[in-house]
Order: structure tokens, then C-alpha cells, then sequence
């Protein structure tokens, strides 16, 4: 246990149905149980609990809770519990803070204060069940020239294209922060659904392959993995900038992490550090970036788009309007909530913006310069459910990203100690005993469950407001109201208030 | 075949090379058309003229001889395959080269070799006859940065930050003293050639044409990684 920092939780036996088959302490990889054969009764190390409810889970006679432990500290509104703890830990060690997963601090989630419009009886409802309702839809560059051949017919000038069948994709996570068997659900789950998964930027693992009309690529500032074969495998190439949860920094997966098959997939030795510098060390200006999205277009001869990742920061609509005049086809943007495996926490608590503001300010920024054709937006960081997608589709983007949620679906239960890599539920690890945990068979299959039941939402939603399709969502905020915003919140958002009728 | 560059758009002339029946291809008039070469690996493409910025990028084992300057981004994320150039080049050479080899007769500018790596048998190399701009060999994974230090004209032969965050792979610099104030990552160690140098050396003459004997027979100083002191920040998990 580290010095003064008492557990966060206690783990509570009911003994009298607690029967000592040590099923706790073969499936707790933080190894908090122990079978104490003089007594015959389980113990618990409480110190070591993350509280990832696997024991609880698969305790056969639910003889396990994790509670909030009730120890306090004296009570202080400005030195809370984590925050002295935070101190300790750093006093103890002398080391940066790192944390996983999204920013857990109470910000306010904008979101929620959005509420979506109802058609009633001067524009009916559409019935989605009896009607069709368009969920597909076109992720690329609408900026096409119109040209006429020799035989006086239109040439097909539209850069490519990639379709989705529903305006939802999962967001980079690469191999070497989640496991082997998370891929393989992502890529499978994909596949069926219509959409796409993204590699991260830990490259592309050579059985996944067979995936590559389903997948995006990453081409990130260490460039693992990055050669022809990896660029022609895919559907499209993102070039990742920057990410929600880590605005401005790079990445660094300890050499420790770096498996026989992750260095395969990563093309760098094993137990060599990767890293990841903060910026790509050859783009310091829109100019470089364009050079880098036209070298991608050059060496696989047009034929995908390309996808300028960046984190949501303060002048995001500036930056993305130059990066709608470099030639990519797609930009990605991931707010300030968005999951991770490893970062700083100081940078992941404090640094960035909401995705909802940055969403709002960009699509604005871009109608208003005429530039808006020019690119597809996707967001991300962090879209919870099929009210987020239709809410982030009014405000102005083409489709979402979705990270954490897919995790959730494979059995993460959002315990943020991804960067220990020793996750209970065989995602963040790549311990060949914890991955085996995870089930891609069933894991696909709940993937494609959750997207399903989110598209069904989604055209329930739009049913509700009389849209029939996505194109007539896109963008289109007089479906969206404000709820306990302040002017200036509105503003930003360009909504009406709740009430404010036409 | 021999393709006459001037007033070409860089797409159609890289789609030419690309389409070409023949291996060979001669660029005669090249004025600053990019991403020549982009991913190939079969071509031998020799360029007459100034190519333009990401010369040879991806490049998966083609082989380009450029009969002149180059410009930025030369060789970015190559795998495979040789770029020859009979002149100078820009910033930000061989970025994240991950195999083949870049031979520079002259200088090159900043941030040339950033994030090297090497994996399993690909062992890139940069060998530059002249000198080196500020922050080469940053992040440097793998591989093997030559720096040979000719014509120096009273400059230093390495620029600022040389090596920062270096965790793998070596620096050569042919000189007598080291001089360049060097991160607390890298350690340097006065070295007569490896093997491996010496022969990247030889080719490197034999490609410009130079009498051997004078860089073989030099002082040189290696720059790798320092153990005792590891690119690491120490993280407390929270
Ligand atoms: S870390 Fe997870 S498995 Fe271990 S005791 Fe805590 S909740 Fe149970
Ligand atoms: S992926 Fe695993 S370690 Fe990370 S938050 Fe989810 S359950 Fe915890």
C-alpha cells in the first residue's frame, strides 16, 4: 500500500454465502483476494481494488460488493479525497499523474441540456416502421468540379467516398492499449454493421487484413506500423494530430507493453519504448499537413479519403478551416471527454474543450467561409447513446465516433486503470490470461447489438421529427433547443432556447 | 523511359512514372514536382533537375538518384530502397525511415532522421557527406545516421538538440572534437568504425565517386542512447 493513501473502496464478503471457491482471487489480476487456509475463509487486500466489478460479476453466489469506502478525511470542499491523494502520490514518488479512460470531472455535459424536437400535427411524424428512413450515409469531400467528357456526359469527378450504413464508427484504439480480441470484435462488429473500426495508431495486425474495406488507418507522429501494404489494406487513412483526452502531447507505450505480436504489428523491436512525439515533427503549418494528406493520396492513387484527426482545443474552428483547405476529405474531432489508454492527468482533467462547442463553432465557421462541402466532420469524445449521435447530427456532423461505449459493450466497466495494463476484462491488456476473457464471438455480437439498438433509435428520433433522413438532420439546429444554457452557451451553440418557438 | 518534367502537375508525372512498361525512368527538367516515387518498389527513377517536398515518401524499394538538390521531407516513412542524391537536402530528411537508405553529397537541413526505427532485418541508414541542421536524429528508434563533415566552412558539423529523446540506433560524426553540446539522453564515445559504418561509408563513396582512404582512416564520435540516463518520465499511476 502507498504511504498514507487509504483504499477507495471496501470490498464486502457476505459470509454466510461467500462458500471459499476462490473464484475472486483467480479473476482479480490486481490480486486483492486471498484464501486463508487456517481459517478457510477468503481475505481481502483492499488497497490494491480498482473497483472493475469483475469479482462481483462472476462470484457464483453473489457474496460480493465494492462500496465507497465511508473513511473520511476532514471534510474541506477545496481538498477533497482524490486531491490529497493526488499530492500523496506524487510526494511518494516524484512521478507525473497517469490516468485512462475520459476526464471524470463534473463538467457540465452539453448534451444534456439539449432536448430534440417533436413533429405534431401541422408536419406529422414519420412512422418509422412503416416508412423507410435513411440512416446510410457518404463520409468524403462533396467538392466536385462538374466536367463533361468527349461524349458530352458528366464525368464522375467525386472524390472517394466512404459509406456507412449508419452514421456511427468506432474510434482509433490501437493494438497495444486494447487486446487482440477487442480488435477482432471491433473489425467483425464492423464489418456487419456497414461501418468502420480504426486501427489507432499501433498498425494493423496482420489477421486483420481480411477486414481492411472495414477499416481506418492511423498515421500518427511515430508512424508505426505505417508502410504500403498497411495503406492499401485500408478504406480510408486518418492522420492523427491530436486527441481529446491528450490535447498536445504524444504518446509513450513502455517497452514492457510492447508483446512479440504488438512489435510485430507496430514494426519496431520488442521491449523498445514507443514513442510517440507531441507533434508530427515534419507539420508546423497547414501547408505541411497538406503535404502529408497529398503523399498519402499519392501512394495509394487517390482511391480513399483521408481524415485529419485533432483534439477539441480552443481555436478548433480556425484550425479546422485550415485543414478543409488541405485537401483532406474528412475531418475527425474528439472532445475534451474522450477515452484513452494512458495519459497525464493533469492534461486529460484540464485540457481541451467540449466536443459540443467545438462541433458547433466548426460546422458555423465552415458554412460561413463556403468551405463546408469541402469536408465531412466526425466527432467524437464522448458520445454516450442514440440521443448524443442525433443531437451531434443537428449541430452539424456527419457521423460520430464511438470509443468508450464500444468498450462498454465488450464488458469494460469503466474502472480507468487501463494503464496498468492488467484490465479484468480482457480489453486494456495484453496478459494472454486476461485476453482470453473476452470472447470476440460474443463481443462482436454485442457490438453490433448496441449499434443496432442506437440506429433504431435514431430513426425513431427522426421519425419523431418528421426527417426521413440524415441529410435533412445534418446541421439543421432549429431541431434542437437549449435547457439551463446561458446566452452566451446558446450562442455558441447556435440554438434557441426551450420555448423560444418560430 | 524518359519523361521530359517542366510545366507537368505532380500527379500526372507521378502518374507516368507509376504507369510506366519500363523499370527504368529518367526525369529530365524536374522543378519541384512532390511525391515523386511515393510507395513504389520496383522503379530505378533518376531525376535530373529539383525535385519538390516528400521525394521518395513510403518509398517500399525503388531506387532514386536525383542529379541535384532535394527539397523537404525526402524519404518520409521509407521502408525500403535507396535515394541518392548528387547534392543537397532540406529539412526533416528520412522522417520515421524504417528501412533503405538516404546518401546526401552534401548538407541536409533540421530535424533530418527524426524518429528513425529499426525492425527486425530493416536497419535504415542516412549517410551525409556534409553537415547536419539542428535536431538531428531526434527520437531516434533504430537505425544508423552518418554525418561526414565535409566542407564545414568554419560551421559546426551538427546543429542544436542533436539526438533529443533518443532511444535507440546510432549518430556517427566524423570529426576531431565534438563540440556540440549533446542532451542528457545521448552518450558519445570516441570509436573507430563498426563494420556496419564503414561499409555504409564505402558505399557512399562509391556512389559520389570519392577516394575512400580520408573518411575510413578519420576520428569519429558515436552518439547512442544513454543508458543511465533513459528518454523516461517517471508516471505515478492514478
Ligand atoms: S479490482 Fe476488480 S476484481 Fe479485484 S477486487 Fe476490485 S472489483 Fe474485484
Ligand atoms: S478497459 Fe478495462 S481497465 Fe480500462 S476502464 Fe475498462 S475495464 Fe477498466
Amino acid at each position: 500500500m502507498e504511504l498514507y493513501i487509504r483504499p477507495d473502496y471496501e470490498v464486502v464478503r457476505n459470509e454466510s454465502r461467500c462458500i471459499a471457491c476462490r473464484v475472486c482471487e483467480r479473476q482479480c489480476a490486481n490480486e486483492v483476494h486471498s484464501f486463508d487456509p487456517e481459517t478457510g475463509l477468503m481475505r481481502s487486500d483492499e488497497s490494491k481494488c480498482v473497483n472493475c466489478h469483475r469479482c462481483v460479476s462472476l462470484c457464483p453466489t453473489h457474496a460480493l460488493k465494492i462500496v465507497k469506502t465511508d473513511d473520511t478525511y476532514r471534510e474541506n470542499a477545496n481538498w477533497e479525497a482524490q486531491t490529497i491523494h493526488e499530492v500523496y502520490r506524487q510526494a511518494n514518488t516524484g512521478g507525473v499523474l497517469l490516468s485512462s479512460m475520459g476526464n471524470p470531472k463534473p463538467y457540465p455535459v452539453f448534451w444534456d441540456k439539449l432536448l430534440i424536437n417533436a413533429s405534431q400535427v401541422t408536419n406529422p411524424p414519420i412512422d418509422p416502421l412503416r416508412e423507410p428512413m435513411e440512416t446510410k450515409l457518404y463520409l468524403g469531400s462533396r467538392k466536385a468540379n462538374i466536367v463533361r467528357g468527349e461524349d458530352g456526359l458528366l464525368k464522375d469527378t467525386l472524390p472517394p467516398q466512404l459509406k456507412l450504413s449508419v452514421p456511427i464508427m468506432f474510434s482509433a484504439m490501437s493494438y497495444g492499449s486494447i487486446s487482440y480480441n477487442a480488435h477482432e470484435s471491433l473489425a467483425r462488429a464492423a464489418e456487419e454493421l456497414g461501418t468502420y473500426y480504426n486501427t489507432g495508431e499501433g498498425g494493423l495486425h496482420k489477421d486483420f487484413y481480411k477486414y481492411g474495406k472495414n477499416t481506418i488507418v492511423q498515421v500518427a507522429s511515430g508512424r508505426f506500423g505505417v508502410h504500403k501494404e498497411y495503406l492499401e489494406a485500408a478504406a480510408a487513412i486518418e492522420i492523427k494530430m491530436g486527441q481529446g483526452a491528450k490535447p498536445g502531447i504524444g504518446g509513450h507505450l513502455p517497452g514492457a507493453k510492447i508483446t512479440e505480436d504488438v512489435s510485430e504489428t507496430r514494426m519496431i523491436p520488442k521491449g523498445i519504448d514507443a514513442i510517440s512525439p507531441a507533434p508530427h515533427h515534419d507539420i508546423y503549418s497547414i501547408e505541411d499537413l497538406k503535404q502529408l494528406v497529398d503523399s498519402l493520396k499519392e501512394a495509394t492513387e487517390y482511391k480513399k479519403p483521408v481524415i485529419v484527426k485533432i483534439a477539441a482545443v480552443h481555436n478548433a474552428a480556425a484550425i479546422a478551416s485550415g485543414i478543409a483547405r488541405s485537401g483532406a476529405d474528412i475531418i475527425a474531432i474528439d472532445g475534451y471527454r474522450g477515452g484513452t489508454g494512458a495519459a497525464p492527468t493533469r492534461i486529460r482533467d484540464n485540457v481541451g474543450i467540449p466536443i459540443e462547442m467545438a462541433l458547433a463553432q466548426i460546422d458555423t465557421r465552415l458554412r460561413e467561409e463556403g468551405i463546408r462541402d469541402n469536408v465531412s466532420l466526425v466527432v467524437g469524445g464522448s458520445v454516450r447513446s442514440s440521443a448524443d449521435v442525433v443531437k451531434a447530427i443537428a449541430l452539424g456532423a456527419d457521423a460520430c465516433y464511438i470509443g468508450t461505449a464500444a468498450l462498454l459493450a465488450l464488458g469494460c466497466h469503466l474502472c480507468r486503470s487501463c494503464h496498468t495494463g492488467k484490465c479484468n476484462w480482457g480489453i486494456a491488456t495484453q496478459r494472454p490470461d486476461l485476453v482470453k476473457r473476452l470472447n470476440p464471438d460474443l463481443g462482436y455480437k454485442r457490438l453490433v447489438n448496441l449499434v443496432s439498438a442506437w440506429k433504431h433509435e435514431i430513426e425513431e428520433m427522426m421519425g419523431g421529427m418528421g426527417i426521413n433522413s440524415l441529410e435533412a438532420l445534418k446541421g439543421n439546429r432549429l431541431m434542437l433547443r437549449g435547457i439551463g444554457l446561458t446566452d452566451t452557451e446558446l450562442r455558441l451553440l447556435g440554438v434557441r432556447y426551450a420555448g423560444e418557438s418560430l | 523511359m524518359k519523361i521530359l518534367a517542366n510545366g507537368m502537375h505532380y500527379s500526372a508525372l507521378n502518374a507516368a512514372v507509376r504507369m510506366s512498361e519500363e523499370n527504368d525512368i529518367e526525369i529530365m527538367n524536374c522543378i519541384g514536382q512532390r511525391y515523386i516515387g511515393a510507395g513504389l518498389s520496383e522503379r530505378y527513377i533518376d531525376i535530373h533537375g529539383t525535385p519538390g517536398n516528400a521525394l521518395g515518401a513510403y518509398l517500399n524499394g525503388a531506387e532514386v538518384r536525383v542529379d541535384g538538390n532535394v527539397q523537404e521531407a525526402t524519404g518520409d516513412t521509407m521502408n525500403a530502397g535507396v535515394i541518392e542524391v548528387h547534392g543537397c537536402a532540406g529539412d526533416a530528411t528520412g522522417y520515421a525511415m524504417r528501412g533503405g537508405k538516404i546518401f546526401i553529397e552534401g548538407d541536409v537541413g533540421y530535424r533530418c532522421g527524426i524518429h528513425m526505427k529499426a525492425f527486425r532485418t530493416q536497419k535504415p541508414a542516412i549517410v551525409i557527406g556534409g553537415r547536419a541542421g539542428s535536431f538531428l536524429g531526434e527520437y531516434q528508434a533504430g537505425g544508423t545516421i552518418i554525418v561526414l563533415g565535409e566542407n564545414l566552412g568554419g560551421k559546426p558539423i551538427v546543429g542544436y538538440f542533436c539526438g533529443t529523446g533518443m532511444h535507440g540506433g546510432e549518430i556517427w560524426l566524423r570529426t576531431d572534437e565534438l563540440t556540440a553540446a549533446l542532451p542528457e539522453q545521448v552518450k558519445s564515445e570516441r570509436m573507430t568504425l563498426s563494420d556496419e559504418a564503414a561499409s555504409l561509408i564505402k558505399e557512399w563513396c562509391a556512389r559520389f565517386g570519392k577516394d575512400e582512404k580520408p573518411y575510413l582512416s578519420a576520428v569519429y564520435y558515436r552518439l547512442t542512447p544513454n543508458a543511465d540516463n533513459p528518454y523516461r518520465q517517471m508516471y505515478t499511476p492514478n
